[in-house]
């Protein structure tokens, strides 16, 4: 026990500042919960969530229906994640363990640039080069398309999967490497079977961040997916759950179920990170557990 | 909160210039495509009315017309006609200038004309490749605006086509828009007069182009009403009455039409 006041006054600053983040948590979420609830029960859970019509701005029939958006989200993620992650992690396990020093010291910038390019720079860069490029090779009437969205989505995960699995990869015990390499493994072998199973769960949050800014990501996406709320398809226009947002808050009259539907849009985004981080920090004890 | 804002802003402007009270200030909000329209009419005004206050927000028609009815604000603007629900609470447009809707295409596409049935075909699916129309082989992406936009409104209502299109593509702005027909060969899209630069190529329609003269006369038949919304209820303060009649003066109509919409006055 200090009795000190300047070591007392220092305590009280980090438990405030500690809770501060708590605190921004709790409120955003409440407040969305708050806000979003009205729409959702309003249209009721299962019209708003499996609704296959989203049109809330007609004034005659409007229909909040996300089931659209939602899968476009699902589906966005799931191919940015799968085309992503292994790029990202054999680039981390490249900088990590295998590149000659002089390589990582040009690669490991690079990766930091990446991350430090604004997403509007991105959409950019998609709308003058990607989409005439799928306009032209796949003979579409416009190249805004899912698939340029889960391409622009993987290119925009990777400094996160990378930076964070390297860091991951590098906390690995020397001493488990060498063993492994001692009875005889190859190099390539121990990465794979030693040092990516230790790492395996600060992988996993690689993941998890990159599934996270996947599915949050808006600008870059609102200028090159179409933007047009059909049931997804891969050369198809589509809306995201952020775009979908983004498209219509400027125009939702103020109190009206549109922007009360919107707000439900945020709530269901929030959750739908919240059950990935959950989903994957369980798989990631089941696994623990089994093996 | 918008509006206590609005207020103590104009109260404490009142205050720093030392003229005038609560009174004489006009609020006006609604149309986000209005909104050049009423910065200069804002400004045109301070020669007419020297100690009136104006303030302006963009929040969009609808949200314009609402506040005009329930006495939020004193002038509401709407870049689309009233619709029957809102004449009946109340509300009365007064036309202040119009604003012509062009259909454009990437330069480099032959096609320079369409009748209003064809572009009704266009945007409702009906069609689907340039070839049918003279064109060369290549589908047709159909660029619009997000539901809600009053651009989008005027311009289906006007090809009879209301709530009936199918869009390859919408975007959330007019410079979306013209952005992406300047980009793609294949595109066609809507965008209001004051918007067209040389990036993009106007189409006839019906044989006429859009243009201040044929949107006034009405030859062109894509064009929606810029209009001032007042809520019948409520009397006009003699601040709001006098903004009212400069909007529709014949020195506000040079303005008007520096600022890129069409006015009621040939000059």
């Amino acid at each position: 026990m200090t009795r000190r006041p300047g070591e007392y006054a220092m305590k009280t600053l980090f438990l405030v500042c500690g809770l501060t983040a708590v605190a921004f948590v709790l409120l955003i979420t409440g407040y969305l919960v708050f806000s979003g609830l009205p729409a959702i029960r309003r249209v009721g859970v299962a019209g708003f969530l499996l609704g296959d019509t989203w049109d809330a701005a007609n004034p005659e029939d409007p229909r909040f229906g996300i089931l659209p958006l939602l899968l476009t989200t699902v589906y966005g993620a799931a191919g940015a994640t799968a085309a992503g992650v292994p790029l990202g992690f054999l680039t981390a396990l490249f900088l990590a363990k295998a590149a000659p020093p002089w390589l990582a010291r040009l690669v490991r910038p690079a990766v930091g640039v990446l991350a430090g390019i604004p997403s509007v720079v991105y959409g950019l860069v998609g709308m003058c080069v990607l989409l005439p490029l799928l306009r032209e090779r796949l003979d579409l009437p416009a190249g805004d398309s899912l698939l340029a969205a889960i391409l622009m989505l993987a290119v925009m995960i990777l400094p996160t999967v990378i930076s964070v699995s390297e860091a991951a990869l590098e906390a690995v015990p020397r001493e488990m490497e060498e063993a492994s390499l001692a009875l005889g493994a190859t190099p390539v072998e121990t990465y794979f079977r030693v040092t990516a199973p230790a790492a395996s769960s600060g992988v996993a949050a690689a993941v998890a961040l990159g599934v996270g800014r996947a599915i949050g990501e808006a600008m870059a996406i609102l200028m090159v997916a179409g933007n047009v709320a059909n049931m997804p398809s891969l050369l198809g226009s589509v809306r995201f759950l952020t775009t979908g947002i983004a498209m219509e808050l400027a125009y939702a009259p103020a109190g009206s179920l549109q922007q009360q539907a919107l707000l439900s849009i945020g709530l269901v985004l929030l959750l739908f990170v919240l059950l990935v981080n959950v989903l994957l920090s369980l798989a990631l004890k089941r696994g623990k557990e089994g093996g | 909160m918008r509006r206590f804002f609005v207020v103590l802003l104009a109260a404490g402007l009142a205050v720093l210039t030392g003229c005038g009270g609560p009174g004489r200030t006009v609020n006006i909000e609604g149309s986000t495509a209005m909104a050049l329209v009423a910065e200069a009419l804002r400004e045109g005004f301070v020669g007419w009315e020297p100690d009136v206050t104006v303030n302006c927000s963009g929040t969009g028609s609808g949200a314009g017309i609402e506040a005009a009815i329930d006495g939020r604000c004193d002038i509401g603007l709407s870049s689309r006609a009233l619709r029957d629900a809102e004449v009946a609470r109340g509300a009365q447009g007064h036309l202040i200038a119009l604003d012509g809707v062009a259909v454009i295409v990437h330069p480099s596409n032959p096609v320079t004309g369409l009748t209003g049935s064809e572009l009704a075909r266009l945007f409702s699916g009906e069609m689907t490749n340039w070839s049918s129309l003279g064109g060369p082989d290549a589908p047709v992406a159909a660029c619009g605006r997000e539901a809600g936009s009053g651009t989008r409104e005027a311009f289906e209502a006007a090809i009879g086509a209301a709530g009936r299109c199918v869009y390859t593509n919408e975007y959330s702005s007019t410079g979306d828009v013209v952005g992406n027909v300047a980009a793609n060969p294949n595109a066609i899209g809507y965008a209001s007069l004051a918007a067209l630069n040389e990036s993009v190529a106007a189409l006839e329609i019906d044989g006429v182009t859009c243009t201040a003269a044929s949107v006034r006369d009405g030859s062109y038949r894509i064009s929606r009403p810029f209009l001032l919304v007042t809520g019948a209820g409520a009397s006009l303060s003699p601040a709001a009455q006098s903004f009212l009649d400069y909007a529709r003066s014949a020195s506000a109509a040079e303005v008007i039409g520096k600022a890129g919409a069409v006015s009621l006055f040939s000059f």
